[in-house]
């Protein structure tokens, strides 16, 4: 079954280890300032927002790199990039209307989310279930469960 | 490992910046932060020094755990002798800097001297500089964050600033970090402006890794979480209602200090409790709290994001505190309500959001408050005095507007910044300064909670409650109960209460884990961390180390036995309702158990024997 990261903003606490975590993973470092999940904070609001790469299906990035560098992985359906072809050329960058996949100057290639291979460390790394990896076919499973808890349908006393 | 290993000195008197390998001795035996920075501190002032001087030095540390994964890995401290207490001073602050700081690639900046001008630490990495603070100074924290962010042109950059009453002598103003977060007690604010430095901002991209056992690193990390998020108190109470959790529970067992502590119990602790920040307000239906929040690594999230009702008098036509920004704590809401007697959360908010906005300690300023009240109740100062207004308890306009006072350090503000030792000394009433050396009590009274005061009357810093937090076995039974009201057992409790807090502080985490956590569980983190074998029995040492070299510096700067004693009134004057009803403070019963357990003489000094068993100096 292909999977989708699923971000639920509204239980986010802005606790950063999702970043910890991916760039670990991904870097062998802890360094938010490389990790391919951001959480963002609008402080006046009062909201914490994780936002990374969709995996879109058409993907702008992968129509976008002029020497094949990004390829999908079947099995997870994540746009990965290969080093060996990457160039960073950043042309990707640009073409992404989400900002989801950036520059690495200490590497000078790009970076962006791929899955984990099938096994995401920002959600096993979330406290809150804020990210969480579901079927792609029902990324609106929760939310939909949530409205339907709230669909009075139980007899009514009057009736 | 897990260490930078290298650490900025700099010289504001020259401007000079140097680079220094971290002490590899001095890293073993006092593991990093609050222990570390405070080894550095004795060994380069001297403690009978005048704090607001240039010969003493402040000092920004983070531990080997700073910065990790390591759930409450991202605290800093600052360290350096501090003007309200004329003690060692160290404060620890959450949010993002600290690890921000390590990951720019220091362990610790060390601040020495005193710039001609206003400047401003800048560090990226490498690369750290002196800049020209002009422009900031005479503003608050929260404008200097914002010009900073401007000037750099860089939303992620972290910033630590002080605000104006820090600039104008105030002597418990605090560093506020990321808008909302400070180390904020004993005036290590005050010592930063002394010193023209206006502000740090650190932007690091390094990362933080070098581990000893990555493997076992993360295995131990997830266990770590894994227990917290298990545990009541850390997986739900604090989530849910901050440490705000207590306002209740302190109330019922009678150990809620009002009034200036003439009382032990206030008929408004509802009104100002966690729980009533999930209410709904009755003019816009919205509640208090917005949301939790947490700083960088944690998996508790215990800090406050609120807002105040706009209609309220304290914000009328003044939309900059109509947003959401850091909301009240246990220790914030009591001391500006229930030591006030006053009952008004939107206008303990406001007050809070001051108090973070130009960078002071609400506790001190809150208790410093309810002793001008009493003293105006006294009839001791009068209306003239306090601004031309009514000064009584209760008076929710007289608290907002001392903030404002205090914050821009117009009139009566003046005095209120003496803090309320120097303030009652001025007036001519020293015995309703509820202090020790100087420093305010936190929202505990040792009459209903024995072993805290003894904390209090021996904490090496003036009174403070997270030098040795035994309201955790006292009231909340961790790791098991203890009578809060006898007196009998408490000094061996408190000791190793202390002991503990040193070696998590010195770790980088923060001493809430410990609701969930012994050093059986931080241990194994920091040896994968760090090598070296460090066991719970090893970080005990070094707890008990770091405690007798503070202790050390104490008494080389003046402070004697006298000092570890807690206001009259807290001995003499029994408590008049609730479970803790007709009884007083047993402290001096505690003190020379205590003495000894420490191994101390009946003066308080360290013997021979102690400083040897520990490798201090003589």
């Amino acid at each position: 079954m292909e999977k989708s990261l699923v971000i639920n903003p509204d239980k986010c606490t802005g606790c950063l280890q999702c970043e910890l975590a991916c760039s670990y993973e991904n870097e062998g470092v802890f360094n938010p300032s490389k990790s391919r999940i951001k959480v963002f904070t609008f402080h006046q609001e009062g909201r914490f927002v994780p936002y990374t790469c969709t995996q879109c299906s058409d993907a702008w990035c992968q129509q976008a790199c002029p020497v094949d560098a990004i390829s999908l992985n079947p099995i997870t359906g994540a746009k990965v990039v290969n080093d060996n072809n990457c160039v960073g050329c950043k042309v990707c960058t640009i073409s992404c209307p989400f900002g989801t996949i950036n520059y690495n100057h200490s590497t000078g290639k790009v970076i962006k989310c791929d899955l984990c291979d099938g096994d995401p460390k920002c959600v096993s790394a979330c406290p809150t279930q804020a990210i969480t990896y579901v079927d792609a076919d029902q990324t609106g499973m929760e939310k939909m469960r949530q409205w339907a808890t709230q669909t009075d349908n139980s007899p009514s006393t009057n009736a | 490992m897990s260490w930078a290993g290298k650490l900025l000195r700099v010289n504001l008197t020259t401007g000079e910046i140097t680079t220094e390998a971290l002490n590899e001795e001095w890293k073993n035996d006092y593991l990093g932060s609050r222990g570390l920075a405070s080894k550095y501190l004795s060994e380069e002032i001297d403690p009978a020094c005048d704090p607001l001087s240039p010969e003493n030095k402040m000092i920004m540390a983070t531990g080997p755990l700073t910065g990790t994964m390591a759930a409450t890995g991202g605290r800093y401290v600052v360290v350096t002798k501090g003007p309200l207490t004329n003690c060692i001073a160290c404060s620890n602050s959450g949010g993002f800097i600290g690890a921000e700081m390590k990951s720019a690639g220091w362990d610790m900046v060390i601040f020495e001297g005193k710039s001609p001008t206003p400047v401003y630490l800048y560090i990226e990495n490498d690369h750290a500089e002196l800049m020209a603070a002009d422009d900031i100074w005479g503003t608050s924290v929260w404008n200097t964050d914002e010009w900073l962010h401007n000037k750099h042109q860089d939303p992620l950059l972290r910033i630590a600033a002080v605000g104006r009453p820090a600039e104008n002598g105030c002597f418990y103003a605090g560093i506020v970090n990321d808008l909302h977060r400070a180390a904020g007690r004993s005036g290590v604010g005050t010592v930063m402006a002394s010193k023209n430095l206006k502000a740090v901002a650190i932007r690091g991209t390094l990362g933080v890794g070098n581990l000893a056992d990555p493997a076992g690193f993360m295995k131990a990390v997830n266990e770590g979480k894994a227990v917290l998020a298990e545990n009541p108190v850390t997986g739900q109470g604090l989530p849910a209602y901050g440490t705000q959790v207590l306002m209740n529970v302190i109330n019922e067992i009678g150990a809620l200090p009002t009034n200036n502590m003439k009382e032990v119990q206030f008929d408004g602790a509802h009104a100002i409790s966690g729980e009533a920040m999930h209410e709904p307000r009755k003019s816009d239906g919205r509640p208090n709290l917005t949301t939790n929040a947490a700083c960088f690594g944690c998996t508790i999230a215990c800090g406050r994001i609120s807002t105040i009702d706009q209609g309220h008098f304290s914000v009328e036509n003044k939309s900059k505190y109509w947003g959401n920004s850091g909301g009240l704590e246990y220790e914030a809401a009591w001391a500006l309500g229930a030591d006030n007697g006053v009952d008004d959360l939107d206008a303990l908010t406001y007050v809070n959001f001051v108090c973070n906005e130009e960078g002071f300690d609400p506790i001190t300023f809150g208790a410093t408050v309810a002793a001008a009240m009493e003293m105006y109740e006294d009839g001791v100062l009068t209306k003239e005095q306090t601004g031309g207004i009514e000064f009584n308890f209760g008076n929710a306009v007289a608290l907002t507007k001392a903030v404002e006072w205090v914050a821009s350090g117009e009139g009566f503000g003046q005095d209120l910044a003496l803090g309320s030792k120097r303030l009652c000394e001025k007036y001519g009433r020293p015995e309703l300064s509820m202090t020790v050396k100087g420093q305010e009590f936190p929202a505990y009274d040792p009459r209903g909670i024995q072993g805290i005061g003894l904390n209090y009357a021996t904490s090496n810093r003036g009174a403070c409650h997270v030098r040795g937090y035994t309201v955790a076995s006292e009231v909340l039974g961790i790791p098991e109960k203890t009578d809060p009201l006898t007196a009998e057992g408490k000094p061996g409790l408190v000791k190793a209460f202390q002991d503990a807090t040193g070696a998590v502080d010195s770790a980088g985490l923060c001493l809430f884990t410990t609701f969930a956590w012994s050093l059986d569980n931080i241990a194994p983190q920091v040896e994968a961390a760090c090598g070296g074998g460090w066991t719970a029995e090893r970080l005990v040492e070094v707890g008990e180390r770091i405690w007798n070299l503070e202790r050390d510096f104490n008494l080389k700067a003046g402070i004697t036995s006298a000092d570890d004693t807690l206001p009259e009134r807290l001995r003499t004057e029994a408590a008049k309702t609730g479970p803790a009803k007709g009884i007083v403070s047993k402290v001096e019963e505690m003190m020379p158990e205590y003495y000894e357990l420490r191994g101390w003489s009946s003066d308080g000094v360290p013997t021979d024997e102690t400083r040897k068993r520990l490798g201090l100096k003589d």
